[in-house]
């Protein structure tokens, strides 16, 4: 037998209960978030604002505000899943295992990715009482969370070896990609940009996983779906590639 | 029969220059316990961890029943269990739930009833739902050992196991030690107490400053390197060793009350009734006598400081 399945599974029902344990706190974050943002966005600034390309403003923020909770709970759940061993030494035990990197990978992304589409999905039931959301591509919807769940638990789980300690683990989500999640687009389409920020924006990855997002409800986006669908996948390889370099030379797991 | 484990010119320098490892060779024998002695920092965790693959080798190679550590680390390490010296725990999960998880990670199907097997000869089992958190750290260090057993190892590595620990978890794991031999397990335990090895190991290695001195068969080494003293308590104190006593390895103590004769224990002939016909001959009385042999903490002594002279 050449895939340790039992391995993997004994990972991912590990972190599954990790977040099982903080299943009410876990899961009341994402909807009160979610309620507020509908109050001050949607009541008093969206009646000002009224609609986005056809899109009533109050449906057009939903892709972006689940995007934003699939960054950070990507991020954070990945990164501690695989900080924590780290941290208190029971990574000796996940070292001596017979256990390949991509086993060891697909256990703990795979929980994390678990959680964090749980969340937009949760996300995008507490909208659905405030908004009407209809998605025009429900498939592509789906293929999109999974493939942007996955990347970023990726990008979290290479925070969570990098990081010295646990206040490197908040650096990354809170000074980058949480900005550059506002700045793009998140909660107004790029276009209604003045220029240069317009094409300055263009530089903003998120822009691309955004948009391309906000194409599976709407049918419309900022920029063409295939280029968001390659930046998103290129992205995915990226960290796929730096996973990779992580357990060929043990950086920062084996001395 | 062929060694379980082989190791072929293994060292290792860590990334600050420190050389850990000289180049070393060993063999460990199936079923055996082989007891890795040597003074803090002289390797033996740096050794354990490169078997196990937390460190990766900087030369040589390491072979458990004919696979290589580095290229089939999966038949490798199905094989092995590992109980570091530092107390590692999860210390949210459950005794049951982080036992059951090892075994998973190591590619075991679910067997709860071998779990309760593996628990209960650690006298675990009724802690089985306590979190770990809630337990004293001698009962963290049997969960250590349950998790290292979980998926049945052939071959289990015991860094410093009794450091630290009381008297009867000390005992209890001589005896847990004893019992999985007698399964046919291969242990390779570290220690400090050298008393340990003498009691349990079968054979010895001693290792200092990363450099393997000696691995030998305990009995072998006691006798060839051990040497028997014995000691008269002279009825009247000497001022000097008589010069007719001088082919005889003596030494004159307590003030001249005792006398002290170093002979080798292997040796055919120990020499001790013609010195016992001399003594009388010249009138020496004595009240007693007593004979001691040296412990293994007396060669490993002798061994280790023989090398920091150099
Ligand atoms: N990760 C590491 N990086 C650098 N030096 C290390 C590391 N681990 C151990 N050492 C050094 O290597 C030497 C051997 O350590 P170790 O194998 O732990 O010895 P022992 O287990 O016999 O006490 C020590 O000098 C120790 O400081
Ligand atoms: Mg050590």
């Amino acid at each position: 037998m050449n895939f340790n399945a039992q391995g993997v599974w004994a990972i991912y029902r590990f972190e599954m209960h990790r977040f099982m344990r903080t299943l009410w706190t876990g899961l009341a974050v994402p909807v009160i978030t979610t309620s507020l943002y509908f109050i001050v966005f949607g009541a008093a600034i969206g009646s000002r604002m009224t609609e986005i390309g056809g899109v009533p403003y109050g449906s057009f923020i939903v892709p972006g505000l689940m995007m934003l909770s699939m960054f950070t709970e990507s991020i954070f759940n990945a990164s501690f899943g695989i900080h924590m061993p780290r941290f208190t030494g029971t990574i000796y035990e996940l070292l001596s295992a017979p256990l390949s990197p991509l086993e060891i990978v697909l256990g703990y992304v795979g929980a994390a990715a678990t959680k964090s589409i749980t969340v937009a999905l949760v996300i995008l039931a507490t909208a659905n009482l405030f908004v009407d959301v209809t998605i025009a591509h429900p498939l592509p919807m789906i293929l999109f969370l999974v493939l942007i769940a996955a990347t970023f638990c990726l990008f979290g789980f290479i925070i969570g070896i990098w990081a010295k300690g646990f206040e490197q683990l908040q650096v990354i989500p809170l000074l980058i990609v949480t900005p550059l999640t506002f700045l793009g687009g998140a909660f107004y389409s790029i276009d209604m940009l003045p220029e240069p920020w317009r094409t300055a924006t263009l530089f903003n990855p998120v822009v691309y996983l955004i948009s391309g997002f906000r194409w599976t409800f709407f049918g419309t986006s900022d920029v063409g779906v295939w280029i968001s669908l390659t930046a998103t996948f290129g992205f995915f390889l990226l960290c796929l590639v730096i996973v990779g370099w992580i357990f060929r030379t043990g950086y920062r797991l084996k001395s | 029969m062929a060694p379980v484990i082989s190791i072929r010119g293994l060292s290792k320098t860590y990334a600050s220059g420190l050389q850990a490892l000289k180049p070393l060779d060993l063999d460990i024998e199936r079923g055996e316990i082989f007891a890795l002695l040597g003074p803090n920092g002289a390797g033996k965790t740096t050794m354990i961890s490169i078997v196990c693959g937390l460190v990766t080798p900087s030369a040589g190679t390491v072979t458990v029943d004919g696979h290589d550590i580095l290229r089939d680390y999966r038949q490798v390490r199905r094989k092995i269990g590992l109980v570091p010296q530092e107390l590692h725990t999860d210390q949210f999960e459950s005794v049951f739930a982080t036992t059951m998880f090892s075994r998973g990670l190591f590619g075991c199907p679910r067997d709860p009833s071998y779990v309760e097997k593996v628990l209960r000869d650690l006298s675990l089992w009724d802690k089985r739902g306590a979190k770990i958190r809630e337990l004293s750290g001698g009962m963290k260090r049997r969960v250590m050992i349950a998790k290292a057993l979980a998926h049945e190892p052939e071959v289990l590595f015991l860094d410093e196991p009794t450091a630290g620990v009381d008297v009867e978890l000390r005992r209890d794991m001589w005896e847990l030690v004893r019992r999985l031999r007698e399964r046919g397990v291969t242990i390779i335990l570290t220690t400090h107490y050298i008393e340990e090895a003498e009691e349990m190991a079968d054979r010895v290695g001693v290792i200092n400053r990363g450099e393997l001195i000696l691995a030998e068969e305990k009995n072998a080494l006691m006798a060839k390197l051990g040497k028997k003293e014995l000691t008269l308590q002279l009825a009247e104190p000497l001022a000097a060793i008589p010069p007719e006593l001088s082919e005889w390895n003596l030494a004159l103590n307590q003030d001249g009350h005792e006398l002290q004769y170093i002979f080798d224990a292997k040796a055919d002939r120990t020499g001790i009734p013609s010195l016992l016909a001399r003594l009388r001959d010249h009138g020496i009385a004595f009240k007693d006598l007593n004979t001691r042999q040296s412990s293994l903490e007396d060669i490993f002594v002798s061994l280790v400081s023989d090398r920091r002279g150099e």
